[in-house]
């Protein structure tokens, strides 16, 4: 076998071969890669989601109006609080995450698991919130009407405060009959209706001359289109000084006259909508609620794979698991996968609450 | 020795299990033996290609005899061919199927899948994939996505109908058309599972390929095909995962009511709550997988060429490091062209001649690449096996293919034969027929591997392979000339337009050679089916080879090599290598130097 003492031309060159060239376990590269790819899984929400915010720029809901709760706190507007907190919890399970790996590299068992133990914690917490997120906005606050042709009409009184529709609406006989199990031969769960109706919302509104409504359209530089010598432009700006009173609140949300509010809700008005669903938003377009929900859920989703496969590792560090393996890479590939989860919560939390 | 003993505790995780006793369903079911799954790719892949072509003769028939009453129409599709007459809807439903069949389940997972798994460990040296179990959950994904596929069939209102490209609304509304209901969500079902198998199976191609190599096999020894598989696994890590993001919102606004791809719809009398949406943006989603698609079709193919051509031309590949870098560079270009498929889409026209510049590009490591192939050939000592046949016709279609891509390319000119049989006839030839030639010649030239040295018949090999490259240009030559005179895909019957009836013989004669091409592959099944058991048993190393799955063991262990696995000396292409003085062969009298053989004394060190 003399023959194979042989160089073979490529001795000590990383990428020679027989070595691992990135100096990391198979298993933990399929982590890296796997990352690489759900990431773009995320990349494409988040493209559609500009693309679709992008269609929408003139009118799409302000996320300082819509996140304003706090548990316990009710009725205290205080916007952004609360999903700061998670972030902020989110982050720092993060932070205890990558005390787990550095105790798990010194194989210090004990800290090990008071690490994870942590981070399974903060993991729960941010589950957690993200679900009281969801059911409030879910229940929504102030309510709305939905026009014909799907746009969202608010309510505010003279000072430009929100009103709610439980605050004016006024109480008509009910003309809806409950349907139940006895009472025929096929029986199918009826959708759930609003505390108020269309009708009741819209006597309500007429009674109350103190009241006005707020379109969904943003009030545009108004200077630069009065400066306008396009008559296309001419025409907007006419149509605009016709319809809203606060045009010179830029970027701000337009609210109409008296005469147009009511002429917008008695023509256009078609339906109440209160909360958010997939079908309807009270707080502007319903595609900021098909992706609040669709974005917010598949990364709460990844949250929660994540807690579980850290409660699996945590239970293994207890049990001894990885001492007997001599080395505790297993918590540095839950690890990795931890951390991207947050790095994707950042994104989202950035294109969702801040911008 | 000091040298194998270290290797040896490199891949020793590798090698346990070497001597266990396999049950029946260890060794053939729920195997994690790569060489056994490629065989189950492989046979599946097989499988699924049967029921594609046999759909397309089917709605061959219909196009060349448009509501002519055929008895085998009747006996496959029974209720939807009542009298023997195909229905419309069910036509929809073929042509979709079969795209969708031909693109993931043939020439996705049967090629990529049966190759990367025979070829990545034999080729750079190591006993198995880094991890045999993931290896094994790809396979059985993809078996349960063939299952669903197959299934959606027989759902009572027929499988998916919107193209292969299952564009909303058509696709998101149950209401649209009767494919659009269960079939398109088992459609939906079966291509997540389908992404998260390609995903497992790509995960363990690159890290395999990462981190065991043998000693010596260093990134620029590697033969082409690994390049490619290693390349493909890359693209397809990037661009599956999007296509499960389009996926994943069509099935919320399918079923959960959502806006995503839906805005303004009247449809049965009613208006749909949906509002806002962008079917551009599905298209959008869609083709930046769709486009690399093509790639991750594609690039095996012409990594098993590269090899097969290099081998039976007895001369070294022309220009390696140039055939590495148009991998690496077709990857790359691939995932910035997807608008050329949406030039008539409504997208922004100047976004259009973006596509278009980026679209050209892809034509210089294209032609890299074929220039490489002929210069290959160019007075070689070619031996004319079938393998090697199938590969210098997969040359041919890929440049037949490629040129016609030029022009689909340019938005300027696409806007005139979008979406005609030109369309059509253009990515079969570039990626379906060449990607067939491919895998045919893959399977080929490593059947010995597969089947423990038994071979498939040369002579069978020879007829099926004359038949099949004058049919094939027999059936999408034609279709140039019908598109470019207007002959829009996807239509049920073109006798509607008296505009068309000067082409109806040219479809018959379409359908003619379709019909003896498919009945050419039962030649294929038979040489492939027979040789499997009574295959005349060849040399350890048939084609005299010099990669290093040929120095495997015969009968298939786990682990491949009975001893230390081999170190390298050299590149996989010292075909024809003379000595120094130019006297004989640098092995004298061999016309081959393989990878394990080190340096000889007579010889001169190469950089290549």
């Amino acid at each position: 076998m003399d023959a194979t003492v042989a160089q073979t031309g490529t001795e000590g060159k990383t990428w020679g071969g027989g070595n691992r060239p990135l100096k990391a376990s198979y298993g933990k590269m399929m982590m890296w890669f796997f990352i690489v790819s759900d990431a773009l899984t995320f990349s494409g929400f988040l493209a559609s989601y500009g693309f679709s915010r992008f269609k929408f720029i003139d009118s799409w809901p302000i996320a300082d109006e819509v996140f304003t709760h706090v548990p316990f706190l009710h009725g205290v507007p205080a916007p952004m609080y609360y999903v700061a907190f998670m972030t902020f919890i989110l982050i720092f399970s993060s932070v205890t995450m990558v005390l787990a790996v550095d105790a798990g590299h010194k194989m210090q068992k004990k800290k090990v698991i008071w690490y994870l133990f942590f981070t399974i914690i903060g993991g729960l917490i941010f589950v957690g919130s993200q679900a009281w997120e969801w059911a409030t906005f879910i229940k929504g606050d102030y309510g709305a009407v939905e026009t014909n042709g799907g746009k969202i009409l608010q309510f505010l009184d003279k000072d430009g405060k929100r009103v709610a529709i439980g605050e004016f609406a006024t109480t008509l006989p009910s003309t809806t009959e409950t349907h139940t199990e006895g009472n025929g031969i096929w029986y199918m769960e009826g959708g759930t209706e609003t505390s108020f109706n269309y009708e009741e919302v819209k006597a309500g509104f007429l009674a109350n001359e103190n009241l006005l409504i707020r379109d969904q359209e943003l009030i545009p530089d108004m200077e630069a289109l009065r400066a306008s010598e396009d008559t296309a432009d001419k025409q907007e700006v006419a149509r605009l000084e016709r319809s809203f009173i606060n045009l010179d609140a830029t970027g701000e949300k337009a609210i109409y006259s008296r005469e147009m509010s009511v002429a917008k809700l008695v023509n256009d008005g078609k339906l109440v909508v209160e909360g958010a669903n997939l079908k309807h938003n009270e707080y502007g377009t319903p595609l900021f609620a098909d992706f609040f929900f669709f974005i917010t859920g598949f990364h709460g989703f990844h949250v929660f794979s994540g807690v579980i496969f850290n409660l699996i590792i945590f239970f293994n560090v207890i049990i001894g698991t990885y001492e007997r393996r001599g080395h505790y890479e297993m918590v540095e590939k839950v690890g990795l996968y931890w951390h991207f989860v947050d790095l994707v919560w950042v994104f989202v939390f950035t294109f969702f609450y801040l911008v | 020795m000091s040298a194998h003993a270290e290797a040896h505790a490199v891949d020793h995780h590798d090698d346990h299990g070497h001597h266990h006793k396999e049950t029946f369903i260890t060794k053939y079911l729920f195997s994690q033996d790569h060489k056994m799954i490629s065989k189950q790719y492989l046979i599946t892949g097989l499988f699924m290609g049967i029921i594609g072509i046999a759909m397309s003769i089917l709605f061959r028939l219909q196009l060349a005899w448009p509501e002519e009453p055929f008895t085998v129409l009747e006996i496959f599709l029974g209720k939807w061919a009542e009298g023997g007459v195909m229905d419309p809807s069910v036509y929809l439903a073929l042509v979709t199927i079969h795209g969708t069949i031909m693109v993931f389940f043939v020439l996705t997972a049967g090629l990529s899948g049966t190759f990367s798994n025979l070829l990545i460990p034999l080729q750079i040296g190591a006993r198995d994939m880094a991890s045999g179990f993931l290896n094994m959950i790809s396979y059985w994904l993809f078996f349960l996505s063939s299952v669903i596929m197959v299934m959606s069939l027989f759902v009572e209102a027929g499988p998916a109908s919107a193209g292969w490209t299952i564009y909303p609304p058509l696709s998101a509304l149950p209401q649209a058309i009767p494919g659009s209901g269960t079939g398109m969500t088992l459609w939906l079902v079966s291509m997540a599972i389908f992404i998260a198998s390609s995903l497992l199976g790509s995960l363990n191609y690159i890290v395999t390929v990462l981190n065991l190599r043998t000693k010596g096999m260093s990134m620029t020894r590697l033969p082409l095909t690994i390049w490619a598989f290693f390349v493909t696994a890359i693209i397809g890590v990037v661009s599956f995962p999007v296509l499960l993001s389009a996926a994943l919102m069509l099935i919320m606004d399918r079923s959960f009511g959502t806006s995503f791809f839906l805005s303004d719809i009247y449809i049965a009398g009613e208006v749909l709550h949906n509002q806002g949406g962008s079917p551009v943006l599905f298209e959008h989603l869609f083709w930046f997988l769709g486009h690399p698609e093509v790639y991750i079709v594609l690039l095996p193919a012409l990594g098993i060429t590269s090899e097969v051509i290099a081998t039976n031309a007895r001369k070294p590949i022309f220009g390696y490091r140039a055939m590495v870098a148009s991998i690496l560079a077709i990857a790359f270009l691939s995932t910035i062209v997807w608008g050329h498929h949406m030039f008539i889409s409504g997208m922004n026209p100047f976004l259009g001649s973006v596509f278009t510049f980026t679209t050209l590009l892809i034509a210089i490591p294209s032609a890299v690449k074929a220039f490489n192939y002929i210069t290959t050939l160019w007075k070689g000592n070619l031996q004319m096996n079938p393998a090697m046949l199938f590969s210098i016709a997969l040359v041919s279609t890929f440049i037949t293919g490629g040129l016609t891509g030029i022009i689909l390319g340019d938005s300027a000119l696409d806007i005139n034969v979008h979406d005609t049989y030109f369309v059509v006839a253009h990515f079969h030839l570039v990626m379906g027929i060449s990607a067939l030639y491919g895998l045919f010649a893959g399977v080929y030239h490593w059947f010995p591997k597969m089947f423990q040295a038994r071979m498939m018949n040369k002579n069978l090999g020879y007829v099926h392979f004359w038949i099949t490259a004058v049919g094939a240009y027999g059936v999408f030559f034609p279709m140039h000339f019908i598109g470019m005179a207007g002959l829009p895909r996807r239509y049920y019957t073109n006798t509607a337009f008296p505009y068309f009836d000067d082409l109806a013989d040219v479809n018959v004669v379409i359908t003619i050679f379709a019909i003896i091409t498919a009945a050419a592959q039962l030649i294929f099944l038979y040489n492939f089916i027979h040789s499997m058991f009574y295959g005349k048993k060849g040399p350890k190393n048939p084609w005299k080879s010099n990669t290093l799955e040929w120095t495997a063991e015969v009968k298939h262990i786990h682990g491949n090599w009975d001893g230390p696995i081999p170190h390298v000396h050299r590149w996989a292409y010292d075909y024809s290598k003379m000595n120094k003085d130019e006297s004989d062969y640098v092995i004298p009298g061999q016309d081959f130097v393989p990878q394990h053989i080190p340096l000889q004394a007579n010889e001169e060190e190469m950089n290549h």
